[in-house]
């Protein structure tokens, strides 16, 4: 008997009616200066760059562009603030004014958000849901700690190191900037900053956050740039520390400046996560943990899940439960309230996920996506899979940085293990299955900074954060940031 | 004895991970149905009520009002549909049937010994029998939950079997599993599977005497079942979770969940039913918001 077809329809029929969140509470100024000793300074070489809409191609603001004579003034700036206030300062005291910084940003969650989404691209929902509350919780979560720090480093001598020079990406704007400097303040460090080019916005919202929280001058200071200017505050020699997010270019870059100085780095840089699924696992959900652990800020996510690996007894059904659920994933508009992937960073990473969505083709990958209507304005990718694909591809081999998922099938525990521990890269993993030893077995010999347990894509400040090999070294949350800006002696 | 080779082994059943149907369900309640899709919606749900009187108390009487009701939702908004159902004891099927008369609304009876299912298998027969013969359209049958949790999964199966065959194909079986008493979503994958694969038309979560009634967890779990079913076999088999739901916001979420996770093909009251009693005035209510852009009292909608 001939089996009839069974498929299901998901396109059209009934439609959400568009929802966009508004944007009338937002206030952004046309041009940003510098952020230096507390006030608004404008860049030595008068050089100002626009910061642009992702998802329509129109300019934002202009924003300043720091030389070195910039990060000079802002590197004594902080170490003024450093040597006469902020060391100063009981932990206790530093703590209130952390604190405050956080309830500052609740208190202004919603505007945050809303720049954050248009400055970067990222769905309202993630803005709204995870970054911006994120971000808030890592103050908090900091604060706590300015007064209690030798208790987190018993019969040790804690002392704070002085000037941190901090370098962050454009994926989390506001959230890596609340990872870097929440830590570095409740440490008693003072910090020059530079955000990603591509989305300063909301790092200088923060600098206005930190003068309506009265922090003294110069604890925070926020200069903008591209590479250039991130260079120069690594090769500033009154810096005592160099934190940096972002690709593994650029870490080996910051790593060879600094060799030979007195500079104390944490590097935390790319990933090609491996997601692993048992035939045991709960299927339907481990689908939902893929799709959040590869479509998750359109996958520009440093820890994305973006290797799948099947157990080849339930590939087929994997495979046609993720292509369904892909199905009802929304494109669009990132201030839509229903979007669930919004724009692409930049033209730059937009091309960057189009190479390589090419080589997978070229490779003789299979690939799948869903047929969502994308807008024709702006930068956007449809959610993409890659089948059929094995170790040896290079979509499976190099981070991709976009909603690119590579999928491949594997038999046995031992022989998952060793192809998820074949890369360069060490960040993060994720395991499904249903037994718990299994997930005890697997955790304990995948080498990777973060595992995931049936769930993916799961932050919290109290959490550490950081990578083996290219992935980096340093962990950034938890107890174990707080090391990365103190000098401990014993 | 050997086993049949086609009987199916429910000791081994999917795994249901609570915290990640969790998840998937916060981000079906994130979205925001609005405007022209919140319409279709509401009017959609009002379609697919199965308006429900399941009392001790029931008389002729009530049920002849509830009927009416069924009918004539809000006459002051014309252009409504009516609702899909109307849900009695097998005793006041034949006031039900004559009430509807040619409206096209279905008559649908609880039967087995609902809403304990603790009877012998003879009884719940004949109880169906009863109810077909007084003319329901539709059977809603409870599980043994005793037997089920004994591990009896094949006397639970066979049970459903059972009742289906006097169904027959003419009367549609809804099966209910009263989820809140199975304990784990595990178990209520089980159930699920038990309950499709003897021969269900319907699957549907509650009596709504039992508390949790439908939520979103079960009835998420229970859709997937559906679908792997489907997926198996091509065959289409509705949902019906009945009990706790009584605002059109959640009902609208119920209803995408059901597109979601499902398609369009489920999305009419062949494949999609609510088992609810006071929904129906908070989604006219609602409507009358869209029509008119104000809220109006509860008084201006009828109770019956």
């Amino acid at each position: 008997m001939a089996k009839k077809e069974v498929k299901i329809e998901y396109n059209k029929g009934w439609d959400l009616a568009p929802a966009p969140e508004s944007t009338s509470h937002i206030k952004l100024k046309k041009k940003y200066d510098l952020f230096i000793g507390g006030k608004w300074v404008k860049p030595s070489s008068g050089k100002y760059f626009d910061t642009i809409n992702p998802a329509n191609e129109e300019v934002l603001a202009k924003i300043a562009e720091a030389d070195a004579k910039d990060v000079d003034k802002a590197v004594k700036a902080a170490r003024k603030a450093y040597d006469t206030v902020w060391s100063k300062l009981s932990g206790k005291e530093r703590g209130k004014y952390i604190y405050r910084i956080a309830r500052i940003m609740q208190e202004q969650a919603r505007e945050l958000a809303v720049i954050e989404s248009l400055d970067g691209g990222k769905a309202i929902r993630e803005s709204r849901d995870i970054d911006v509350p994120l971000a808030a919780n890592h103050f908090f979560y900091y604060a706590g700690w300015a007064d209690k720090l030798e208790f987190a480093f018993p019969n040790r001598e804690v002392k704070s190191l002085g000037v941190a020079g901090q370098i962050t990406p454009w994926n989390f704007p506001l959230l890596m900037v609340a990872w870097k400097i929440a830590p570095a303040l409740a440490c008693g460090n003072t910090v020059v900053l530079k955000p990603a080019e591509t989305t300063p916005l909301t790092a200088l919202k923060l600098a206005e956050i930190c003068q309506q929280a009265g922090l003294p001058d110069g604890v925070v200071n926020i200069v903008t740039g591209a590479g250039a200017t991130g260079a120069e505050i690594v090769n500033h020699n009154d810096i005592d520390k160099i934190a940096f997010t972002g690709s593994t270019g650029v870490g080996k870059i910051i790593q060879k400046a600094v060799a030979g100085t007195n500079k104390k780095v944490t590097l935390e840089l790319g990933g090609k996560a491996a997601n692993i699924i048992f035939e045991d696992a709960p299927l339907d959900q481990a689908v939902e943990g893929v799709i959040n652990g590869i479509f998750f800020n359109q996958g520009h996510v440093c820890c994305a899940g973006s290797r799948l690996f099947v157990q080849e007894s339930v590939y087929e059904k994997v495979m046609r439960k993720l292509k369904d659920r892909m199905e009802s994933l929304i494109v669009g508009d990132p201030l839509d309230k229903n979007t669930d992937i919004g724009a692409i960073n930049s033209k730059e990473q937009l091309n960057t996920i189009k190479k390589y969505i090419k080589i997978g083709k070229e490779e003789g990958a299979e690939m799948y996506q869903p047929k969502c209507a994308i807008p024709k304005k702006g930068y956007f990718c449809k959610p993409t899979l890659f089948y059929n694909v094995a170790q040896s591809n290079r979509i499976t081999q190099e981070e991709i940085f976009g909603p690119v998922l590579a999928i491949q099938t594997f038999r046995t525990v031992s022989e998952v293990i060793s192809k998820a521990n074949n890369t360069p890269y060490g960040l993060s993993a994720g395991v499904w299955t249903d037994k718990g030893s299994k997930i005890f077995n697997m955790t304990s010999q995948l080498r990777a900074g973060i595992v995931w347990a049936n769930t993916y894509n799961k932050f919290d400040p109290a959490s550490p954060f950081g990578g083996y090999k290219e992935s980096g070294f340093g962990r950034e949350g938890g107890m174990h940031g707080l090391s990365a800006y103190l000098n401990l002696d014993s | 004895m050997a086993k049949k080779t086609s009987i199916r082994d429910f000791s081994v059943t999917p795994s249901v991970d609570q915290v990640g149907i969790n998840d998937r369900i916060t981000r079906i309640q994130k979205r925001s149905i609005k405007k022209e899709s919140k319409m279709e919606g509401l009017k959609m749900i009002l379609n697919m009520i199965d308006l429900t009187t399941l009392e001790g108390a029931d008389t002729k009487g009530k049920v002849e009002q509830l009927c009416y009701k069924a009918q004539h939702l809000h006459d002051a908004q014309p252009g409504l549909p009516t609702v899909a159902a109307v849900c009695v004891y097998p005793t006041f099927v034949g006031v039900a049937k004559k009430a509807l008369g040619k409206s096209g609304i279905k008559v649908a009876s609880v039967a087995t010994a609902f809403p304990s299912g603790h009877s012998s298998l003879e009884i719940k027969k004949m109880d169906t029998q009863i109810a077909i013969d007084n003319g329901a359209d539709e059977v809603d049958m409870v599980i043994s939950r005793g037997r089920f949790h004994q591990g009896d999964y094949n006397y639970v199966f066979d049970e459903i079997a059972a009742i289906k065959e006097v169904c027959g194909k003419k009367v549609r079986l809804k099966t209910i599993l009263e989820t809140g008493e199975l304990g784990t979503l595990d178990r209520v994958r089980k159930a699920s599977d038990i309950a499709l694969h003897a021969g269900s038309d319907f699957i549907k979560t509650s009596t709504g005497k039992i508390k949790p009634a439908a939520t979103l967890p079960f009835t998420l779990t229970m859709l997937e079942a559906i679908k792997d079913y489907y997926y198996e076999t091509g065959i289409q088999v509705g949902m019906k979770p009945a009990g706790g739901i009584s605002n059109s916001k959640l009902a609208l979420q119920y209803l995408l969940m059901v597109k979601e996770t499902l398609g369009n093909a489920w999305l009419s009251n062949e494949w999609f039913r609510y088992g609810a009693s006071s929904l129906a005035n908070d989604v006219l209510m609602q409507i009358m918001k869209q029509e008119t852009g104000n809220y109006q009292s509860k008084d201006y909608f009828s109770i019956d």
